[in-house]
């Protein structure tokens, strides 16, 4: 089982004040802690249980800068066998660019399997895999939560609204779009990457690609950011943990749940 | 004057509320712009919400087939792109939901229509759409706009637009037979399966005292179900604590789990996820407690603390056990 997971790096944004970049159509990153998008997390461990079960090659590709090799490393450390990078060049990318990009490089693989994260947890498009498998012409399923290998294929299950799976066979060669929580990813330490710094990783530029211009013409551009608007919100108590803990309790016996 | 569409979904015999939502702005446009409503059912003979539809809107198109019965996000997309063909709408809305998301992009590449996805809100101007997101775990709002073209495709989030029965509108149906020509399809649906009841029903609890990704550890999951018992509540969590096989996954809220109605929601450590949120719409009153004082959720909460939850719950632990 040949598979390629499509990886992307993303700033964290929990517990941190962003703020808006001059030409207000990206935040600030330069004072960010950057990660392996969550969702990628669980496709490449699911990619690497794959390949563990079934023999075969794990290759992890970004398109993106030289800092985001990070996730490319992360990748071979987990057990990828292969990465590579594809250099943007300072172009504006969208959803449709990037999976032009990638389509381009996946079509020069052998692939039995091309996983993705459902979203990245940064823009939150959600839009990749399925344009993706468009352009590949593949089969695919959005947000899946099991893969089981199958006679010609796989059984998957589809994580549709409260708690209802779908449950499908598809047939390989296909693309799925992995949500978290499918497996465990496996810890991955410092000394395991730098073990990994070993294999092969490879850089491209978008112009060896062959796309054309109309190609590399994004759907969407970002007009502006701004921060949401101010609405009422949750009235904020202050004050040391005792008096809030007495305040909450008061909360509770007004609205009938206190002990 | 152009043409709106909407892609009915419907699941079980059901539309889904985002149908609702999405007739409901598809509404607010056409009366704005002076455009038509058409919706698009892909479905088995004779949905028993088709007649729901033609009061929301100037056209049903109904293709009705019982290997449409079950969604499949292949054959979806080739009569979608067949529809387009033929039709030229203005503007294509399809639901940002786990169906939405199978075929929504795929549709647009076919097309060769932009397509901005996860949108909140849509603005039609002359020089065409520009739609509203949320970036950044919803910290950030994004005004984006489409590359120019005859047709443009909007994925729209859940929630984003209420579902309530507006404009006066009454539909003819056209019923339209399968394509003959169909491509060989590579996916096959084989069941609908519910996740596993549990020990607890968090759709019944007065008090939920629910933690999410901020509680850290897994030792610390133990010590919050204790918390929530001697609060009289019912634990309960968002998304990573059961992804991370921290609590089962019957305890999970949102749309993925439940949605819940208890009299008082006590969020710990809970950022707000719009997927989060919308499992809470239900609630009497959202307590939350987040270090983040940026976190989403002191959005839709009633009340907020910006402080760390562990020193709120020891405190809450002493005043009560006093």
């Amino acid at each position: 089982m040949d598979i390629i997971v499509c990886v992307k790096r993303v700033p964290q944004t929990q517990e941190v004040d962003l703020e808006i970049n001059p030409q207000k159509n990206d935040v600030r990153k330069d004072m960010l802690a950057y990660v392996i998008n969550e969702w990628d997390n669980y496709a490449i461990e699911e990619a690497v249980l794959l390949k563990e079960k079934l023999d075969g090659t794990a290759i992890a590709i970004t398109v993106g800068d030289e800092d985001d090799e990070e996730v490319l490393r992360r990748c071979l450390a987990m057990g990828a066998d292969k990465a590579i990078r594809i250099d943007p060049g300072g172009r504006i990318l969208d959803p449709y660019i990037i999976s032009r990009i990638l389509a381009a490089v996946i079509k020069g693989l052998n692939h039995d399997l091309v996983l993705t994260g459902v979203q990245a947890d940064d823009l939150n498009d959600g839009a990749i895999p399925s344009m993706l498998a468009e352009h590949l012409g593949l089969t695919h399923a959005t947000v899946v939560n099991s893969v089981e290998p199958a006679e010609k294929g796989a059984t998957i299950r589809v994580e549709l609204e409260g708690g209802t799976d779908e449950v499908s066979k598809i047939k390989l060669p296909a693309l799925l779009s992995i949500q978290t929580g499918i497996n465990e990813p496996r810890y991955v330490s410092i000394m395991g990457i730098r073990k990994a710094a070993k294999k092969e990783l490879n850089v491209m530029k978008v112009e060896e690609l062959g796309l054309s211009e109309e190609e590399l013409t994004p759907f969407t551009t970002v007009e502006e950011i701004y921060l949401p608007p101010e609405t009422e919100g949750a009235e904020m108590i202050e004050g040391d943990p005792g008096t809030v803990a007495e305040t909450i309790l008061r909360i509770l016996k007004e609205k009938g749940v206190s002990r | 004057m152009g043409e709106i569409l909407v892609v009915v979904e419907h699941r079980q015999g059901e539309v889904r509320e985002i149908t609702e939502q999405m007739l409901w702005k598809a509404n607010d446009l056409c009366e704005k712009h002076a455009h038509t409503l058409t919706a698009v059912l892909l479905g088995g003979k004779d949905e028993p919400f088709i007649q729901d539809l033609t009061e929301r809107a100037d056209k049903v198109i109904a293709v009705e087939d019982d290997r449409l019965k079950d969604f499949n996000g292949d054959i979806y997309k080739e009569i979608l792109y067949r529809l387009i063909q033929e039709n030229h709408p203005l503007l294509t809305l399809i639901g940002h939901t786990p169906w939405g998301m199978d075929f929504g992009p795929a549709l647009s590449v076919k097309t060769g229509l932009p397509i901005a996805t996860d949108c909140v809100d849509i603005l039609l101007e002359d020089g065409g759409p520009r739609v509203i997101r949320q970036i950044y775990s919803g910290k950030i709002f994004s005004r984006v706009s489409l590359k120019k073209s005859d047709g443009y495709l909007v994925t729209v989030r859940s929630g984003a637009f209420p579902a309530d029965k507006v404009g006066e509108r009454k539909a003819e149906v056209i019923k339209l037979e399968i394509p003959a020509d169909l491509p060989e399809v590579g996916k096959q649906f084989l069941a609908f399966e519910e996740a596993g009841a549990g020990d607890v029903d968090i759709t019944q609890a007065d008090l939920l005292v629910s933690i999410g990704r901020g509680i850290g550890e897994e030792d610390n999951v133990a010590a919050m179900k204790a918390f929530a018992e001697l609060m009289g509540g019912v634990l309960s969590c968002s998304r990573p604590v059961v992804d991370k096989n921290w609590l089962p996954k019957y305890h999970q809220v949102g749309t993925s789990g439940k949605s819940v109605k208890p009299k008082v929601y006590l969020a710990f450590g809970i950022s707000g996820a719009f997927q989060h949120v919308a499992g809470i719409t239900g609630a009497g009153c959202v307590i939350a407690v987040n270090k983040d004082k940026k976190a989403p959720i002191f959005r839709v909460a009633d009340y907020g603390v910006a402080d760390d939850l562990f020193k709120i719950v020891d405190a809450l632990k002493e005043k009560v056990s006093a």
